[in-house]
């Protein structure tokens, strides 16, 4: 173990390299958090262009599905990692197929406000059922333990989860970038009217991709379920950090948002090692900067 | 966004009708005097807390029904002002007239820096960020010494105004807030309705536009969001020195929350809406105070029907009504 310490000026604190490679590790899994969520609303955003409110509570309800398939089937880690995307997928493909079709024609900030209530409805039922005392999830035997990497000790399940969270963020930008169902995606993006007249599906299209969004957030949920504890109120404080971390990327670029989460969750974790207090507050000290010296965001174009 | 058409003052024969004309006077008369009233037939401190709340409301549509700026963070102002407040009259015992104007004072200057962050932005993300950095303040009143962290700050006295009348009489401190909320409602009136308030509708209506005759909207959008943040500072003020408490719940996001679905319901963008929409949810919230954790699902029914079924709100059906 050796030490590492910070430059005289900004207080010459020195920190074990143990314990600054630990808050590194939970800053990368806090990342993968912010970039899964923000991914997943910067998808919403571009094909309904409405910011989704409720996908706090969406990435909470993938958490308690997981939760609820472990107690009462006895379904584990691995069938709810693919089982509660779905599920809660499908009640996103309900509520836009309800609910937010009606709003496309109507100001952006509509959305903001009913996808707001949507969040208070989810929230408030699994309060009611479930208390808001936090329940434990247990991790699956196969990801127990972890591995000695010499300066530091690598819990299997935290490498898992950026490891998986990383793979599904390239793959969502895979797809949408470089192939042809992508292309169709950010084509109506731009212009649905004229994909359209192209015989493509557009609502169809929409509908669907509210689902993955939310199903994104879910899959988010399951992977958080055996590092916190799952409790109603998981996703709502979550919501508002990842607001912020899509304020500093800028919606308008799927790489973007990716690179944004990753690095505002380590920027996180060395911020508690250094300056504990401030750990909290760090993201939106860093998006109030932005906001000064680029408005646009970090990716972001000109409104 | 979709808004109703100023009522108008017309009848078919040409003659503005008087009930027409002066719709808003009667409107506001009936207010008053309903409010004078009120105290000898219900609760005098549920009243004093709705009309805090009713000028918080009044406060946040003026940026949301006038400049078409949704502030997702308002409790920032209104849950500081009360935390100075309480702060000013509980430590420094400075008397209640002065411990409000520290909170407003406290508000405004908070209302000048978010704000000009925020309009940096348009739109949605202009929400997310008022939304972020009352996130970034609750944190800091979390932490804060002086906010008494989960336990805020209690036993606030009400103290002597002007050091001479005892607020500890229940009529006294009625007679203060009525004071306060009717002096803020008509100050946001005269905002609205000034040519101030004709070019901040100029912006809401078309931003571009207006740029392009030549006003500088973001100083415009800067001192309404100030103006906002003072309202809603001196509102948080008032009631902390009324329930003698300043707490977390006040900074925290679902008051900010709170205060649009009051607006919404009463109607965005008219000017009696807001009062309406505070009373009405307060209202909810005593009689369902039983049903306990219900309350937020029954607020997320009221969201979810108001955007969908709703958009003008109680007062501007009302007035829809009337115009039609």
């Amino acid at each position: 173990m050796f030490e590492i310490c910070l430059p005289v000026l900004l207080g010459g604190k020195c920190i074990p390299s143990g314990a600054l490679f630990g808050q590194l590790l939970i800053g990368l899994i806090n990342g993968s958090f912010y970039a899964l969520l923000s991914l997943g609303l910067a998808v919403i955003f571009g094909m309904l262009n409405i910011i989704n409110f409720s996908h706090g509570a969406q990435y909470m309800l993938g958490a308690f599905v997981a939760y609820l398939m472990l107690q009462y089937s006895g379904l584990g880690y691995w069938p709810a990692l693919i089982i509660a995307p779905l599920v809660v997928g499908l009640t996103g493909v309900i509520i836009e197929r309800v609910f937010l079709q009606w709003l496309y024609k109507l100001d952006h900030l509509y959305g903001l406000l009913l996808t707001f209530g949507l969040a208070l409805i989810i929230e408030g039922v699994v309060r009611n059922k479930f208390g808001s005392a936090g329940l434990p999830y247990t991790m699956p035997d196969s990801l127990r333990g972890g591995q000695n990497l010499g300066f530091m000790f690598l819990p299997n399940y935290r490498a898992w989860v950026i490891v998986a969270s990383l793979g599904v963020c390239i793959g969502t930008w895979f797809v949408i970038e470089r192939t042809r169902l992508g292309a169709y995606l950010r084509a109506a993006t731009e212009n649905p009217t004229l994909v359209r007249a192209f015989g493509i599906n557009v609502p169809v299209m929409i509908t669907l991709t509210y689902g993955f969004g939310v199903a994104l957030a879910a899959f988010a949920g399951v992977m958080a379920a055996p590092i916190y504890n799952v409790s109603p109120q998981m996703g709502s404080e979550l919501i508002i950090v990842v607001f912020a971390v899509v304020v500093i990327g800028g919606m308008g670029s799927i790489l973007g948002a990716i690179v944004t989460g990753f690095g505002l969750g380590v920027v996180e974790g060395l911020t508690k090692v250094f300056f504990p207090e401030a750990s909290n507050t760090v993201i939106f000290v860093i998006m109030a900067i932005v906001l000064l010296v680029r408005p646009a965001g970090l990716f972001g174009r000109r409104a | 966004m979709e808004r109703a058409a100023p009522p108008s003052t017309r009848t078919a024969t040409g003659k503005p009708s008087f009930l027409r004309a002066n719709a808003e006077a009667i409107a506001f008369v009936v207010m008053a005097a309903g409010l004078i009233v009120a105290p000898f037939f219900t609760y005098p401190l549920f009243l004093m807390q709705a009309m805090c709340f009713a000028l918080f409301a009044c406060a946040f549509n003026l940026l949301i029904g006038y400049v078409g700026l949704l502030s997702f963070g308002h409790a920032l102002y209104f849950g500081w002002a009360s935390y100075l407040a309480a702060h000013s009259a509980k430590v420094w015992g400075l008397t209640p007239e002065l411990a409000i104007l520290t909170g407003t004072a406290t508000a405004a200057i908070l209302g000048l820096v978010a704000g000009s962050l925020a309009i940096r932005r348009q739109g949605i993300y202009f929400a997310m960020i008022t939304l972020a950095l009352a996130q970034m303040m609750f944190f800091f009143a979390l932490q804060a010494k002086f906010t008494g962290g989960e336990d805020g700050i209690q036993a606030v006295p009400r103290g002597y105004l002007f050091g001479l009348i005892d607020l500890k009489n229940e009529a006294a401190m009625y007679i203060v807030v009525l004071v306060i909320f009717l002096g803020g409602f008509l100050l946001i009136y005269r905002i609205i309705h000034s040519p101030f308030g004709e070019v901040l509708k100029a912006i809401r209506e078309n931003e571009p536009r207006a740029i392009s005759l030549g006003y500088k909207t973001d100083r415009y959008k800067l001192i309404a969001f100030v103006l906002s943040a003072t309202i809603a500072g001196a509102a948080g003020a008032t009631k902390a020195i009324v329930l003698q408490l300043a707490s977390l719940t006040d900074v925290n996001w679902p008051m900010s929350g709170e205060v649009v679905l009051m607006s919404l319901v009463g109607g965005l963008g008219t000017i009696f809406g807001p009062v309406v929409g505070s009373f009405v949810i307060l209202l909810m919230q005593y009689k369902l105070s039983v049903v306990g954790e219900w309350v937020l699902v029954i607020q997320g029914i009221i969201f979810v029907s108001c955007v969908l079924l709703f958009r003008r709100g109680i007062v501007g059906e009302i007035a829809a009504r009337f115009k039609g």
